[in-house]
């Protein structure tokens, strides 16, 4: 649902930009001063350590937070308060660190909710199944089946969420944020919590969504290999601040990285 | 039934795909599950596919004698890759979808394949990952694309492309159809049809050679034992490396007609099955034991009436249900009616979750069943029988027929299979389906085919008094002890597995005082059951560790010894120590083979401080393995392994010595 006046973008130019941010709740400063972009296309990792600030970025970047200074820029449109619908509207869908799935639904709803978006019917004929608004749903349910034929659910397409173990639980999240379709999608520790075997499924599974659909991924991770193997390119937070921004081969050997992961003698 | 013998002279898979379309040209041939939806081919439409992609495959270069390698779940494309090539006179070699790619190159570069398809990105990377080691690979084709778009594309294709251009070469002019049936009259009876490997308890897996009359002529022996035909539904989940699966998914469908349905992942097969209702199943023992444990797992977290319900009427079942099935006489009317009622309340529903409502038959092979669990299903009205076969006899050499089923048998000979047992027991046999030989292997073939005919089938067994066969192990596993007593390894872990708790035992005794033995817990029933009963365990380790779990087993060993000494023959072979291992024996470590069969020798060089330690009457041993994780990266687990000693019973009659 692309607005007429916004441009179509190419692989590499600035799709997300982040200038001066600063927030700060009362007296506490979440992030300060903080810059970067993120490019179409590519796979950006925020990392930093326990505290630094990365979920209030994802929250400013979607629009849970507004920053108290600074500028976000998506898509060459600036928006001083941008709500979180509208940045979904907008193209920018995410996961949250704590799995947030409705747990009493069956994998194939949840992933449907991540379509009410693109529903166009009203509230009035979805509620009857009946004429347009069956079609639609029909349409509907092609995308979700194909995401979930991508994702390799298709075993648990009729259980509850809930019931699910905790890996699979984070892979329906990605599922229902991909049925957004979205331009931009931020993964907030898309691997918290899960053993070797289902890191590297879940790894395939970015990879996928990126080369696959283009989509561009910001995403959070203190796995560093994880980290280091998939993204482009990495923004390196501490206490709010940003420290370094850089491929991963840079980053690895920055010193202050090493001083603030390792914790350095003060 | 159609003879091979016929005039009309379809003698080859492509033949009868044609004579399929003809027959019955709009009844659905192949089904598969994409998307959640179930999408059908007719034989029409499959005859016009695998004649195009005939086509196409020529045009990249396949010919008469080019080996194909297959790789992948079971797809219909795959099969019709296997028609396609064997039209043009080129041999299929299907590949175990989950070998490692080090298994891989071994059978790619022994078949010398030119061609390989693939059905996903997983198999294309590990087909690219060996290509180097296969210098004869000049094609890798592909069922599903995603993942794969921004691969060098110059010996990389899609099936559906190459499918498209046979098609279009067909509409350019009468060349490609001309080449067609040239071809497809160019193949004869005795020609190589297939080369299967076998998964190989011991060494290489070595390539067996089936030509057309083979397969053919078991696929008709298997259709007219069970009365098959076009309106038969069977589900194909099986590798469609192992010749199970080639003659019930691939032949036996192409010469009945009948449809075959492939799933829509591994994990789905249940509720794919559920959904179709089929009518015809085939699958080893393990599958049937996996969904019994299932169902007794969820069992117990059932409510107390629904457990209290089950559990009459199963008990029921187990009283009568086999003599119903069997038709038998002397069930009084009163047990019929509860079974009916049973039937209602609880073996209908039971059949309807393991979709197995509609079928006709179902069989078990690849190794024995446990009785227990065989009686089960039959007892509950699923006509399930044993089959006895192997690759090299195009599966059949023994079948069960209706009205004659036993748990301790595999029945009588196949029409048209002799049966000889040789003096120390081993099983020969001579058939339509007997083997050409191995590929590039005579010295084998020499081995295993005697000069008239024979093929020896590396098992021990004997007839009963009934004309039945019974097989009591692979010949050169059955030993004796030390005081000359029968002991068959296998028979014994089969009764040990047939407890939910147990996944996996591996005994010995072979020249020994006394029978030992290693267990494997099952993950899934033990784990629920220290739920249930507030054992706290922090790894694999520690609860197969735990005593409560030993004493859990020790009850379990204990029946198994009881039951050994009610049977004159295996009465010596009681279990007098066991151990529970630290680690689930696993394929990919090489203690199980690709169909997970235990590989009794290389566990046995593994394990052997804990062997050691079970007949030198210490109580525990220490023991660290190599273990290989699923990205093939090493690590080692080290384990303290306690060990318990069992209480044997008296035998009730005097072992007599093994028929021959």
């Amino acid at each position: 649902m692309r607005a007429p006046d916004t441009p179509i973008l190419a692989k590499g130019d600035v799709l997300l930009a982040v200038e001066n941010v600063s927030l700060s709740f009362g007296g506490v400063k979440a992030l300060t001063d903080v810059s970067f972009d993120i490019r179409k296309g590519e796979i950006r990792a925020i990392i930093g350590p326990n505290g630094a600030g990365k979920t209030s970025m994802l929250n400013c970047i979607n629009g849970f937070y507004h920053p108290t200074e600074g500028r976000i820029t998506f898509k060459g449109a600036t928006r001083r308060r941008m709500r979180p619908y509208e940045a979904a509207r907008g193209g920018i869908a995410r996961t949250f660190q704590n799995v947030a799935l409705f747990k009493g639904m069956t994998t194939l709803d949840n992933i449907m909710a991540g379509r009410s978006l693109k529903m166009r019917r009203g509230f009035f004929w979805q509620a009857l199944r009946q004429g347009p608004a069956l079609q639609e749903e029909v349409e509907h349910r092609r995308v979700v089946e194909d995401i979930i034929d991508f994702l390799e659910i298709q075993a648990i397409r009729k259980v509850p969420v809930g019931k699910l173990p905790y890996g699979l639980q984070k892979r329906v999240e990605l599922g229902r944020a991909l049925a957004m379709e979205p331009e931009l999608l931020l993964l907030d520790e898309p691997m918290a919590g899960m053993n070797l075997e289902e890191k590297e499924d879940m790894s395939r599974f970015i990879l996928d969504v990126n080369q696959q659909f283009g989509t561009t991924i910001a995403l959070i991770e203190h796995d560093m290999g994880v980290v280091m193997d998939l993204s482009d390119r990495v923004v390196v937070l501490e206490y709010g601040r940003k420290i370094a921004d850089g491929k991963p081969e840079e980053i690895k050997r920055d010193q202050r990285v090493i001083d603030a992961y390792l914790g350095v003698a003060h | 039934m159609l003879s091979s013998a016929d005039p009309r002279g379809e003698h080859t898979f492509p033949q009868l795909i044609a004579r399929n379309a003809r027959v019955r040209p709009a009844r659905t041939a192949f089904r598969h599950k994409d998307l959640g939806i179930w999408q059908s081919w007719t034989w029409a439409e499959v005859h016009d596919a695998v004649r195009a992609y005939a086509v196409g495959l020529h045009a990249l270069g396949l010919r008469r004698g080019g080996k194909v390698a297959i790789v992948g779940y079971n797809r219909p494309r795959l099969y019709w890759t296997m028609a396609a090539a064997q039209w043009l006179g080129a041999v299929p070699v299907p590949v175990y979808a989950d070998s490692v790619a080090e298994e891989m190159a071994y059978v790619l570069a022994h078949a010398e394949v030119t061609h390989a398809v693939a059905q996903d990105q997983e198999q294309v990377d590990k087909l690219l990952s060996v290509s180097e080691r296969v210098p004869t690979l000049k094609h890798i084709l592909y069922d599903e694309p995603r993942g794969l778009r921004d691969y060098d594309h110059s010996r990389l294709h899609p099936i559906d492309e190459v499918i498209d251009e046979g098609r279009k070469r067909l509409a350019d002019g009468p060349e490609a159809a001309d080449l067609l049936a040239r071809e497809l009259e160019a193949t004869q009876p005795a020609d190589l049809a297939i080369i299967l490997y076998t998964s190989g308890t011991t060494g290489r897996p070595k390539g067996v050679m089936l030509t057309y009359e083979n397969v053919l002529r078991a696929a008709e022996i298997g259709c007219a034992f069970d009365k098959l035909n076009e309106s038969d539904e069977i589900i194909a989940y099986l590798p469609i490396a192992w010749v199970g699966d080639h003659i019930f998914s691939y032949a036996q469908a192409i010469v009945a007609g009948l449809c075959v349905n492939c799933p829509e992942s591994p994990d789905t097969v249940v509720e794919d099955r559920r959904e179709i209702g089929t009518t015809y199943a085939f699958a080893p023992p393990r599958v049937f034991e996996n969904m019994l444990t299932l169902t007794m797992v969820r069992m117990e977290d059932a409510g107390a009436l629904k457990r209290r319900m089950f559990k009459f009427f199963i008990d029921h079942a187990n009283k009568v249900g086999e003599k119903i099935l069997n038709r038998e006489r002397g069930v009084s009317l009163w047990d019929r009616l509860l079974w009916r009622l049973g039937d209602l309340l609880v073996y209908g529903p039971l059949k309807n979750r393991f979709g197995l409502t509609r079928i006709k038959v179902g069989y078990t092979a690849g190794e024995a069943i446990g009785p227990e669990i065989f009686k089960f299903y039959r007892s509950i009205g699923v006509n399930l029988k044993q089959l006895y076969g192997q690759t090299e006899a195009s599966v059949y050499v023994t079948m069960q027929p209706d009205g004659e089923i036993r748990a301790d048998t595999v029945g009588r000979p196949a029409p048209q299979v002799e049966i000889r047992i040789d003096e120390n027991g081993e099983v020969l046999y001579r058939s339509p389906g007997v083997f050409l030989g191995y590929y590039k292997d005579p010295e084998k073939t020499a081995e295993t085919k005697t000069p008239d005919g024979f093929v020896r089938s590396g098992d021990a067994g004997f007839f009963d008094q009934t004309g039945h066969l019974r097989i009591i192990d692979r010949a050169k596993d059955v030993g004796r002890l030390r005081d000359g007593s029968l002991f068959p390894p296998k028979y014994v872990e089969n009764k040990l597995k047939f407890y939910p708790n147990i996944k996996e035992a591996v005994a010995f005794g072979d020249g020994r005082e006394y029978v030992a033995c290693f267990i494997n817990i099952d993950l899934v029933a033990v784990g629920n059951w220290a739920e249930r009963h507030g054992v706290t365990y922090g790894s694999y380790q520690e609860l197969a560790g735990h005593p409560l779990v030993y004493d859990m087993i020790e009850k379990h060993v204990d029946e198994v010894n009881r039951s050994l000494a009610s049977e004159p023959r295996m009465g010596g072979a009681q279990i007098k120590r066991f151990l529970i291992l630290h680690k689930e024996l696993d394929a990919d470590d090489g203690e199980l083979t690709r169909t997970q069969k235990v590989r009794r020798g290389f566990i046995a060089e593994r394990y052997a401080p804990l062997i050691k330690a079970l007949y030198d009457g210490s109580t525990e041993a220490d023991i660290s393995t190599e273990v290989t994780f699923e990205d093939g990266r090493k690590g080692v687990i080290a384990a303290r392994v306690k060990i318990r000693d069992m209480k044997t019973y008296p035998v009730e009659a005097p072992a007599l010595e093994m028929a021959a």
